[in-house]
């Protein structure tokens, strides 16, 4: 579990966190949405400890983040996985030897054993016959799914997504969704997941936690969402009419 | 006020990456991609510049050489003393920060902008020591490219000279034996090592900290050449006056 305390973050002028407060809990797939510019990046840059917050605190099981020395923190690190935005994939490794990294650099594995794990997590990701290839020559589906076994290849407790489906197909982004929820659950991690794909917010929104303009404006699941009368989070959510008539049909029903 | 928080970042980036050491077999793969990257992929460039400046610092000497009292065999010395002195370690080094640091600035940088730094961070992972540090024991055989470049600049001199008609290759071989100080090859050579350094971190520094996409990878390819070299002059007069003055 991650528990956040009341954290602000500033740049220069700008106060882009205003003192978020709320957890996210083991075995969930944990959401963060909001528009563009309501700090969901910042926030989730705040958790991996890529930014420090003025002030709060993060807390991984008893000890905040922003308490620990280096060496806390890496080892801290080498328990977490990470899926960005664009993969970020190294470009100068293939796709077994990208995935193999957090193998190399933190276990004392042979490399068959590293081997091993490797194509099992491969297999996990539905991505057989792309070991050899280089992430430019493979789609940015197949990149995500690499992204995605590199980040659990070494059994992390957390699991953060940076906008998992962006630039995606409805299809594909629809199996990464199912696939990380599917992994969420095998494996018991913390899933957080930045997004502002509402399909995402439907499908696998076990908690959701809504921002606007560095505020926390609503938390809850993806069943409450239907629910819920916060405009601001009305507005964003069914901001398109498939999905006003979608959410009319789900209310209609409870 | 910039220029001054650029140079505390230059500083705090070196003792970063002297911190925090990777994985010792990792390191080591690094240290070979690095070498064959920044040493052996250098060594074309070096070769071709090298043989044919060496033949034109001796060519201008001999045309300029027009008083029969000066003997013949001064352009194997002018060959000999310009190449060792000056144009293999700093003339070679400014070309190898045009081609090895905005190598090095664009590679970082596209990590950069690509997350990947980012990555290597989330991952537990010193970026800095993971990147910089390979480069900078990759660039301790740095003098072995200069004293290619020495050995061919003085090979183009002999050639120029002897098959331009200039001198007789004794006369050359006279000239580049006469009045010779070991010394001038140790200077030479400290000054390689501090230049190798300058080389591996300061297009590394341009590259790390540099923010934006890839037009600013671009920009930061060509500020990174205008640092590097601005500092290898002023280093390169700092070192000849301490150590020939």
């Amino acid at each position: 579990m991650i528990r956040v305390e009341n954290i602000h973050k500033s740049f220069g002028e700008e106060h882009v966190l205003k003192g978020i407060t709320t957890t996210f809990d083991k075995g969930k797939t944990n959401l963060i949405i909001g528009q563009s510019g309501s700090g969901k990046t910042v926030f989730l840059k705040c958790l991996l400890g890529l930014f420090d917050p003025e002030e709060g605190q993060i807390f991984y099981g008893e000890k905040s983040i922003l308490d620990m020395d280096d060496d806390e923190k890496r080892d801290l690190r080498e328990h977490m996985g990470m899926v960005f935005q664009g993969g970020a994939l190294f470009d100068s490794m293939t796709v077994e030897e990208n995935v193999m990294f957090p193998l190399r650099m933190f276990t004392k594995k042979r490399k068959e054993e590293m081997l091993h794990r490797v194509n099992e997590v491969l297999e996990r990701v539905n991505l057989t016959n792309a070991n050899k290839k280089y992430p430019s020559e493979i789609s940015g589906g197949m990149q995500k799914r690499v992204a995605i076994a590199r980040a659990i290849v070494n059994n992390p407790r957390f699991l953060f997504c940076d906008e998992p489906n962006s630039g995606l197909d409805p299809k594909t982004a629809i199996l990464i969704d199912n696939l990380i929820q599917e992994i969420t659950k095998e494996y018991d991690i913390t899933t957080v997941i930045n997004t502002h794909d509402m399909n995402s917010v439907m499908e696998i929104g076990e908690k959701i936690v809504f921002l606007q303009k560095g505020n926390l404006a609503w938390q809850g699941d993806n069943t409450q969402i239907f629910k819920t009368d916060n405009k601001d989070v009305t507005d964003f959510v069914y901001s398109s009419d498939l999905f006003k008539k979608i959410r009319d049909i789900q209310l209609k029903e409870i | 006020m910039k220029f001054l928080a650029d140079i505390g970042s230059y500083f705090i980036m070196l003792g970063k990456v002297f911190s925090r050491p990777t994985k010792a077999s990792v390191l080591w793969d690094l240290i070979l991609k690095e070498i064959d990257e920044l040493i052996i992929n250098s060594l074309g460039i070096v070769v071709f510049i090298s043989f044919f400046v060496g033949g034109v610092v001796a060519i201008q000497t001999a045309l300029n050489i027009d008083n029969p009292f000066i003997p013949r065999y001064l352009v194997g010395f002018a060959t000999r003393q310009s190449v060792i002195l000056e144009f293999a370690p700093t003339f070679i080094s400014i070309i190898m920060a045009g081609k090895m640091g905005s190598f090095i600035t664009s590679s970082i940088g596209s990590m950069r902008v690509t997350e990947q730094i980012d990555a290597l961070e989330v991952m537990g992972i010193n970026p800095l020591n993971y990147l910089v540090f390979p480069k900078i024991v990759a660039l301790q055989l740095y003098p072995f490219v200069i004293a290619v470049a020495m050995f061919l600049g003085i090979l183009g001199g002999w050639a120029a000279a002897v098959y331009g008609g200039f001198n007789t290759s004794d006369e050359f071989i006279q000239g580049v034996q006469e009045d010779f100080t070991p010394f001038h090859v140790t200077y030479a050579f400290i000054k390689t090592m501090v230049f190798a350094f300058i080389l591996a971190t300061v297009p590394s520094w341009q590259g790390f900290f540099m923010k934006g996409g890839a037009l600013e990878v671009g920009k930061a390819s060509t500020k990174s050449f205008v640092w590097t070299s601005v500092l290898l002059i002023i280093t390169n007069y700092i070192i000849t006056f301490m150590l020939l003055s």
